[in-house]
């Protein structure tokens, strides 16, 4: 225990350090982003809400999320104490404007775009996850055909004693024809509202810009931080962190509040 | 002469390592496009000397591109503005006549100014000190080809070992990293049969060197590599982490 303290204490140990958090992040990215498309299901969100259920009550998924936190919190201090020394090694700085041309924006400014993601994180967090968990989100009812497993319309608001629990159950409509209810929390309403303000709408589209730069620079740094590089697949590294993560991932992120914000009001 | 350029210089002066330093204002008049920009300084002093003033102080020894005495940050670039070249082997003809240049020491916890446009780079020779040797008992001229090589390693090692520690590295780095530094003399025996004694004990203590002289982190910026005059690459930090990792995980 006392040697893994002694190698994260290094220069190269806090960069391991960095990276793979960092990479366990990206990952989470991914996951989240493609839970998150079935915001754009046609299905007066029960896509949305029965996804919100399972990773809210899935055993494993709830072990990763403590992970992930932690994650969170690990990568931002030790970011922080990077920054620190890293400015405590030149004290005096220069006096002419560096020459932009040797280094991109990004890799000069990953404590600025933390910042800024750290920042959009603890909204995002206070936005949803902590309604979800903590606040009055409403059951809502949908009703299924039972074949076919379409929504039949939007759902309907129901009271809560203060002891429901997502749940199904078989019933029959006002003809008499079976149908399957579904009760869960309406996430997606808290969604669909939140995004109707037009500084959050910004907020977000900020956050995920910051994001974008954040990644472009930070995905392939990974990598050389922990020694993997070599010509044969240095630019594969390179294009993922461009393309998937600095250009596709944030684009879909940022489409939802975009989405919500237009096409909903 | 004609063609010859007058310029103003944007000197920092600085009396001894405690002292407050400052930009100065010098003119450096009929300067010929021909000179080496050291040379351009040594017209400066003779000038400043002429009028019962204190020269500039700057760092320079081989004037040929090779030694690593040169230092000096010139108009926002360690070095100078072009690309794999040392202030010694830049000349006038890089500039035009009437730019105002800005001049101004390695900026580094590490490397202390002592005066003027000279720092203390002592804190490179720690490092090389603490791991970057091989440890051989002489004896009678051995037989030149005895360890066979691949022609790719001895190329790798040889370009690794152009390094000639002057310290842009660090001048150019927004954290004053001294990684590639470092990694240059890590890469060099790391690729060789004979660095293969000592491997993990090198990149162990030359790394613990450099992290006690205080110099930043690697936020693989790669400026160093942009503006080292000997365009060593950035290729070279990443096989140190990897060294680094091996002697630390794996030993």
């Amino acid at each position: 225990m006392n040697s893994a303290f002694k190698f994260l204490d290094t220069s190269i140990g806090r960069k391991v350090l960095m990276s793979l958090t960092g990479l366990f992040l990206c990952t989470f990215l991914i996951v989240h982003v493609s839970g998150n498309m079935q915001l754009f299901k046609n299905d007066y969100g029960l896509a949305f809400n029965q996804y919100s259920v399972f990773m809210t009550t899935f055993t494993p998924i709830k072990v990763v999320s403590y992970l992930l936190y932690l994650t969170i919190i690990l990568h931002a201090i030790s970011g922080f104490r990077l920054t620190m020394q890293n400015r405590a090694a030149r004290k005096i700085g220069y006096g002419a404007a560096k020459d932009p041309r040797s280094s991109s924006w990004a890799s000069k400014n990953m404590g600025i775009l933390g910042t800024i993601i750290l920042l959009f994180l603890v909204t995002h967090m206070a936005n949803f996850w902590f309604k979800y968990k903590f606040g009055d989100v409403p059951y809502v009812q949908y009703m299924l055909d039972v074949n076919s497993g379409e929504v039949l319309g939007a759902p309907v608001g129901l009271t809560d004693s203060g002891h429901m629990k997502p749940h199904e159950i078989m019933a029959s409509d006002a003809n008499g024809q079976p149908v399957k209810l579904v009760i869960v929390r309406d996430l997606y309403n808290v969604v669909k509202m939140a995004f109707q303000e037009t500084w959050l709408v910004v907020l977000y589209l900020l956050g995920m810009i910051a994001l974008a730069y954040h990644l472009v620079h930070g995905f392939q740094s990974s990598f050389q931080s922990l020694g993997i590089r070599h010509p044969s697949y240095a630019s594969l590294i390179q294009g993922i962190g461009v393309w998937v993560f600095g250009i596709l991932i944030p684009l879909l992120f940022a489409a939802m509040p975009v989405y919500f914000y237009f096409m909903k009001s | 002469m004609s063609g010859n350029m007058n310029l103003t210089l944007k000197v920092w002066r600085q009396k001894s390592q405690n002292a407050q330093g400052a930009f100065e204002t010098y003119e450096a008049k009929n300067i010929s496009p021909d000179m080496s920009f050291l040379e351009m300084m040594d017209v400066v002093n003779e000038d400043l000397i002429k009028a019962g003033k204190e020269p500039i102080a700057f760092d320079h020894d081989c004037r040929e591109g090779i030694c690593g005495m040169c230092s000096m940050y010139i108009n926002g670039r360690a070095h100078g503005p072009l690309k794999g070249v040392t202030t010694c082997q830049l000349h006038m003809r890089s500039f035009s006549s009437g730019e105002t240049i800005t001049i101004e020491p390695w900026r580094a916890t590490a490397f202390p100014v002592l005066r003027d446009l000279v720092v203390d780079r002592t804190a490179f020779e720690r490092i090389q000190q603490a791991g970057g040797y091989v440890s051989v008992n002489t004896g009678s001229v051995p037989d030149a080809n005895a360890i066979p090589i691949s022609k790719e390693n001895a190329d790798e090692a040889f370009l690794s070992a152009a390094c000639i520690g002057c310290g842009a590295c660090v001048a150019a780095c927004k954290n004053s990293s001294a990684m590639l530094f470092v990694s240059a003399k890590v890469s060099q025996y790391a690729l060789l049969p004979q660095g293969n004694v000592e491997r993990k004990e090198r990149v162990l203590k030359m790394v613990s060197q450099m992290d006690q002289e205080g110099f930043g982190n690697c936020s693989n910026t790669e400026a160093c590599e942009a503006e080292c005059p000997k365009e060593i690459k950035v290729t070279n930090i990443a096989r140190m982490n990897r060294e680094f990792l091996r002697a630390k995980l794996f030993s």
